[in-house]
């Protein structure tokens, strides 16, 4: 047995982790209580076999490409810098992203992971063709939208849990460059952000970053940021088409002491980070797809900023209708206590596509908790506001969060249960995460 | 036929052999994989293929099979600008202690095997007049340990071999790298307690090779931490060394 936990670092649990070679291999590994796991960038238990965790970025392969079709086939556990630094030069990109390019297709399926297009783009897994699955039965099939659509929709954001992914066909965006143009805007609270994004709707990519130690009237001031690609013709002279990805140089060398969050250093960090894009609103200008779409993978092991005990990051979607008293609230209640994140963020998503994929039409935040004192109270009074206003919490992200939210929050699982019941009656595919959310124990 | 370049990998379904052939074909060199089962290399040349548009020829080699090198150099298309040996086997050092045929089978893979192959490719590549060659050794061979010292005696050679051999092949025009990668996160060393900090992926030895190569570097410790440990090792007297455990 291992100690293994998520990007959160919270939990650790024990599990027995394999790491197959061949898809032979993979069916031997798969027991009672296994799970895939990718790259693991899921922040809590979602990637952990309740017995067995199985490996599977050594199945880095792609099958093949065919530039006529914008279509790529490869094995799941191809990581999307991968995709990003193999395609991106010859002029094609992943249609959807998330906050870092560390993770694997296979993962990106399973939680159907979004980007700031999916208020007009949709998820990762409207870009999902087909998947090569092998069920917990033991059986290899293809999965499409024409065959075998129930396994193929219930394996879009389905955490996993309908067998192990070992392939994909993806459809890549045509990208001229790999270049953002980028616009920033100044929100100076969440009416005026919250405007801004639906101002942004018609904008590929929107985000806004908020400053969730803002109180009172300056409650939630943000900065939006919308972004286009960028065409050739929009470049600086010389500038390379496709910009080079550095590896994260700079790590984190070591647990910061949790001294180091308090009220006082989140308020100035945030101050700062505010005045500094204030200072680039209004123009519009071009940044490298990088730090763009991911901010955070600048610095390697950023997960060690909130010390040993991990941390916990809390994503919810508040439906439309709701949203703005919602929002209000909770950012009200995160920066009275004052040990809140460095940074929330807040983006519109559109209607999800698999049967427990994550987003709906709304708004979603996104906040990290470091692992102290009564944080899991607190997150469950979060969650009765979050609950009560018909929204739910993003599984890819989650540790802790009660049964009845989950159930609450997504009343398609009933649906999701029979077809993962359909392809692996003995229930042998389990995570920490469905032990704690779904199964009957 | 393209006008690009040749790389040929000896050890082609290694971690660190696709590594290599990944990083080679993303600098525009076409590629050869060589192993003891083609069908196993295809999926790995559909992978070069879709992903860098380059040509992959795959061949069959095997290394203890001494008797078939000089077929398998004269049988090959064209021969490479450059020739990658990845070849190698750690075995268990305690089974080497008393079964001779498991010594045997590390001592020819590590030493006997990968110095004789290479050895026939600088003949042809001096004839030509250019070339490269890289051997694939390890750190392991710079002070033999109690640990490992099969393994690491017969890497000791090569290293040794290579070491003589670009001594004599940087007249005749050919190169020769000595790559010594130390603890690298793979197929062989999985399960073993690694040093994290001493410790890399496969794909950063797959560059380091490529640009060894291309600056025509001598010897490499992929992470240069190992340089300063062997340093230590090589320099500690044998009265200390024997009484310390690795």
């Amino acid at each position: 047995m291992t100690l293994v936990s998520g990007w959160g670092r919270f939990p650790v649990v024990d599990s027995d982790v394999l790491r197959p070679r061949s898809f032979a291999a993979v069916d031997e590994a798969v027991m009672a209580g296994s799970v895939a796991r990718g790259n693991g960038r899921a922040y809590g238990d979602a990637a952990i076999g309740a017995v067995r965790t199985i490996g599977m970025t050594g199945f880095d392969r792609v099958r093949s490409f065919d530039a006529a079709t914008a279509r790529v086939r490869l094995e799941a556990g191809v990581l999307l810098s991968d995709l990003i630094d193999t395609f991106g030069p010859r002029g094609f990109l992943p249609f959807v992203v998330p906050g870092t390019r560390f993770v694997s297709v296979g993962g990106a399926i399973a939680a159907d992971v979004h980007g700031k297009n999916h208020h007009c783009e949709g998820g990762f897994g409207r870009y999902v063709d087909s998947i090569l699955l092998r069920t917990g039965q033991g059986e290899v099939i293809e999965a499409s939208r024409e065959q075998n659509s129930d396994a193929f929709f219930a394996t879009i954001g389905g955490m996993g849990l309908t067998g192990i992914i070992l392939e994909a066909t993806l459809r890549l965006r045509r990208a001229e460059t790999g270049w953002i143009r980028e616009r920033v805007i100044c929100a100076s609270d969440l009416d005026a952000a919250m405007r801004a994004l639906d101002a942004g709707d018609s904008a590929t990519y929107s985000v806004a970053w908020i400053d969730c130690a803002a109180r009172g009237r300056d409650l939630g001031r943000s900065l939006i940021y919308l972004g286009e690609h960028a065409r050739r013709d929009e470049l600086a002279d010389g500038a390379a088409a496709f910009p080079v990805g550095k590896n994260p140089g700079l790590g984190v060398p070591f647990d910061f002491p949790s001294m180091t969050l308090n009220r006082y250093s989140i308020r100035a960090f945030n101050e700062l980070y505010y005045r500094m894009g204030a200072r680039r609103a209004g123009g519009s200008h071009v940044v490298s797809l990088y730090p763009y779409f991911f901010p955070l993978d600048a610095i390697a092991e950023w997960n060690r900023i909130y010390g040993r005990r991990g941390f916990l990051q809390h994503q919810c979607v508040i439906p439309e209708a709701s949203a703005r008293a919602v929002l209000a609230d909770i950012l009200d209640r995160v920066a009275r206590r004052g040990d809140a994140s460095f940074l929330a963020v807040l983006k519109k998503l559109g209607q999800g596509d698999g049967i427990l994929s994550f987003p709906l039409p709304g708004y979603t935040l996104a906040l990290d908790f470091p692992v102290k004192g009564d944080i899991l109270n607190f997150l469950d009074e979060i969650d009765r506001l979050v609950v009560g206003a018909g929204g739910r919490l993003y599984l890819a992200k989650d540790a802790r969060q009660a049964r009845a939210t989950f159930e609450a929050g997504y009343p398609a699982l009933s649906r999701f249960n029979a077809i993962r019941k359909s392809l692996d009656p003995a229930c042998n595919i389990r995570s920490k995460l469905s032990q704690r959310l779904f199964d009957e124990v | 036929m393209t006008s690009r370049k040749i790389a040929l990998v000896l050890g082609g379904s290694s971690d660190i052999g696709r590594a290599a052939a990944r990083a080679f074909a993303r600098a525009g060199y076409d590629v050869g994989l060589a192993g003891r089962d083609v069908t196993a290399l295809e999926p790995d040349a559909a992978d070069l293929r879709a992903r860098y548009n380059v040509e992959v020829g795959l061949y069959k080699f095997d290394v203890l099979d001494t008797a078939s090198f000089d077929g398998f150099v004269s049988g090959l298309p064209v021969l490479p600008d450059v020739i990658i040996s990845i070849v190698g086997l750690l075995g268990v050092q305690q089974n080497a202690e008393s079964d001779l045929a498991h010594a045997t089978t590390i001592m020819r893979s590590n030493y006997e095997g990968p110095s004789l192959i290479l050895g026939l490719f600088a003949e042809k590549f001096l004839a030509r007049g250019t070339g490269t060659i890289v051997g694939v050794s390890s750190v392991a061979g710079d002070r033999g340990r109690a640990s490992n010292y099969v393994y690491g005696s017969a890497k000791a050679g090569f290293s040794a071999f290579l070491s003589g051999l670009r001594a004599r092949a940087s007249r005749g025009g050919v190169h020769v790298v000595t790559v010594k990668p130390g603890f690298v996160r793979t197929k062989m060393t999985e399960g073993m307690k690694l040093i994290g900090p001493l410790t890399v992926e496969a794909p950063v030895v797959g560059d380091a090779i490529l640009n060894a190569v291309e600056n025509k570097t001598d010897v490499v410790y992929v992470s240069g931490k190992w340089r300063l440990v062997m340093l230590i090792m090589k320099a500690l007297p044998e009265a200390v060394f024997k009484k310390l455990k690795f």
